[in-house]
């Protein structure tokens, strides 16, 4: 199941592109509209990128009533994401939002790097939540944490039925000539091939705790990339930057992910799924091995 | 072409679209690829111009013969042709899109600015232009009358194109990871809100709206 990071791409500029998706998951909605950071908003570094978009959306009541019938006509299934400053107004969003059937999951980003997120724990923010929607959430985590045991306990204790792992991780990039940030709020949150071992960590992590259904996300440019965090526990794989160079990638990603299962002659991705936990993966055994020294020709 | 490269790609399936579009072009070893308007639609290919002033242009204009490099588009919106009297306008790496706007408009007046002789080779594609370089300005050498300017270059030119002539079209340029509208990067004030100059632009009819930053280069 391949899904797009929420905020890396629009439905309704890119449709096909959302339709070669199994679910659309929207760029986060919050209370009331945002108009985002200043530019400069993105910038490229060596193994990534930064962006600083600072949750730029039309806010929940435009959304609920332009956007969401637009996305509802592409016939894909609907996940929205959902931002708030504090647990009351994750709990107002979950509230408008459980009342459209054609949403099929509410996603809580409680990591945006580029605003000024809630005081709260994930665990009340999670709580929040749960008491306004019986819809399925998942908690977006940050990957800034070297106990993602705890948050992910925390949010599946507080009633979310699965994870989004891993939000963007926070960077600065300085211009070349000047040695000042490039990017207007200085800092952005980084993405790209740099996040892929982070998100393996949190998704290997994670599944270990808690067992819950899992989006791997973070870095993913190939179908083994994909292979690779559903091997450390994850449901389902979300795209995010690779979109932005290949809008063609969810199509690309999931034949080269289907040759790759081919490959190790597993028939679907259930099989493999958490094999990082394991101590060994069903190594086929060598033919017998033979041995002889040989002499390097003239 | 002076210090710029003319990539010359056959054409594959894309169509050249509208002057003024832009298509996204995979720099080899960079994560991103860059936006480069046609500068040159050719039967069996599409040509860019470009200003190897970065690591992504660079390694554009290094590409060798047989080289394969990934592209899509036409991507934005294109000038606007359906004009009277048109007048083109540009300046440096600017320069890029007005060849192919020139051929679909029949050779209209076209004045051409750069900040050296050598930048200035890169006038050849527009045989007819009028062509100064710095000190002197294209804005200085406007024609006389009521012409409906199709400009692009660097933003002091836009600028002051856009007090002299208020109607004319200007394309921009903007920071872009995608260029089609997926990651909210390339956003300039337009209209007193922050738009896409992807889906919104990049050619905007001249009037209230902000100038956006530098490129990604």
């Amino acid at each position: 199941m391949i899904l797009n990071a929420s905020g890396c791409l629009d439905a309704l500029t890119a449709p096909d592109v959302a339709r070669s998706l199994d679910a659309f998951v929207t760029k986060t909605v919050t209370l009331l509209p945002r108009e985002g950071n200043a530019p400069v908003r993105i910038v490229e570094t060596e193994v990534g990128m930064l962006n600083s978009i600072g949750l730029a959306n039309p806010g929940i009541d435009r959304f609920l009533s332009d956007v969401l019938p637009r996305l509802e006509e592409l016939g894909v299934p609907l996940w929205v994401s959902v931002g708030g400053f504090c647990a009351g107004e994750f709990g107002e969003l979950c509230a408008r939002v459980d009342s459209h059937a054609e949403v099929s999951v509410i996603e809580l980003n409680l990591s945006c790097p580029n605003v000024d997120g809630p005081e709260e724990s994930v665990a009340e923010l999670v709580a929040a939540a749960r008491r306004s929607t019986r819809k399925a959430i998942f908690a977006k985590l940050s990957p800034v944490t070297l106990d993602f045991d705890s948050a992910a306990r925390a949010a599946q204790a507080a009633g979310a039925d699965g994870l989004s792992l891993v939000n963007t991780i926070r960077g600065l990039a300085l211009d070349a000539r000047t040695l000042r940030p490039v990017l207007s709020r200085e800092v952005g949150g980084l993405s790209g091939p740099a996040l892929k071992p982070i998100a393996l960590a949190a998704v290997h992590e994670c599944y270990r705790a808690t067992g819950l259904p899992i989006v791997g996300m973070g870095g993913i440019c190939t179908g083994h990339d994909a292979l690779e965090l559903v091997a450390a526990g994850a449901r389902a794989v979300a795209l995010g930057t690779i979109l932005f160079s290949d809008p063609a990638a969810p199509t690309r990603i999931a034949g080269e992910l289907a040759r790759e299962l081919s490959i190790r002659g597993v028939s679907c991705l259930d099989n493999i799924r958490g094999a990082a936990h394991e101590p060994t993966f069903s190594p086929k055994p060598n033919p017998q091995l033979e041995v002889e020294r040989l002499t390097v020709a003239r | 072409m002076g210090p710029y490269a003319l990539l010359r790609l056959a054409r594959g399936r894309l169509e050249p679209g509208i002057p003024g579009q832009f298509f996204m072009l995979e720099a080899p070893g960079r994560l991103l690829p860059r936006p480069m308007s046609l500068c040159l639609a050719r039967p069996r290919e599409l040509a860019f111009l470009v200003d190897p002033v970065g690591p992504g242009t660079r390694a554009l204009s290094s590409l060798e013969t047989g080289d394969r490099i990934m592209v899509f588009g036409p991507l934005g919106n294109g000038f606007r042709l359906d004009v009277r009297s048109p007048l083109l306008v540009g300046g440096g790496i600017g320069i890029a899109p007005l060849p192919y706007a020139a051929g679909a408009l029949r050779a209209p007046p076209t004045v051409l600015g750069f900040r050296t002789r050598h930048h200035a080779e890169a006038a050849s594609l527009i045989p007819s232009a009028e062509v100064v370089v710095e000190p002197t300005f294209v804005t200085e050498i406007l024609p006389a009358g009521d012409f409906d300017v199709l400009a692009c270059g660097p933003e002091p030119m836009l600028e002051a194109l856009r007090r002299i002539v208020p109607g004319a079209q200007l394309a921009w340029e903007a920071p872009m990871a995608c260029g089609y509208g997926a990651c909210w990067g390339c956003v300039v004030e337009m209209g007193g809100q922050l738009r896409r100059l992807c889906v919104d632009g990049p050619v905007i009819n001249g009037g209230t709206h902000g100038s956006p930053v530098g490129p990604l280069l």
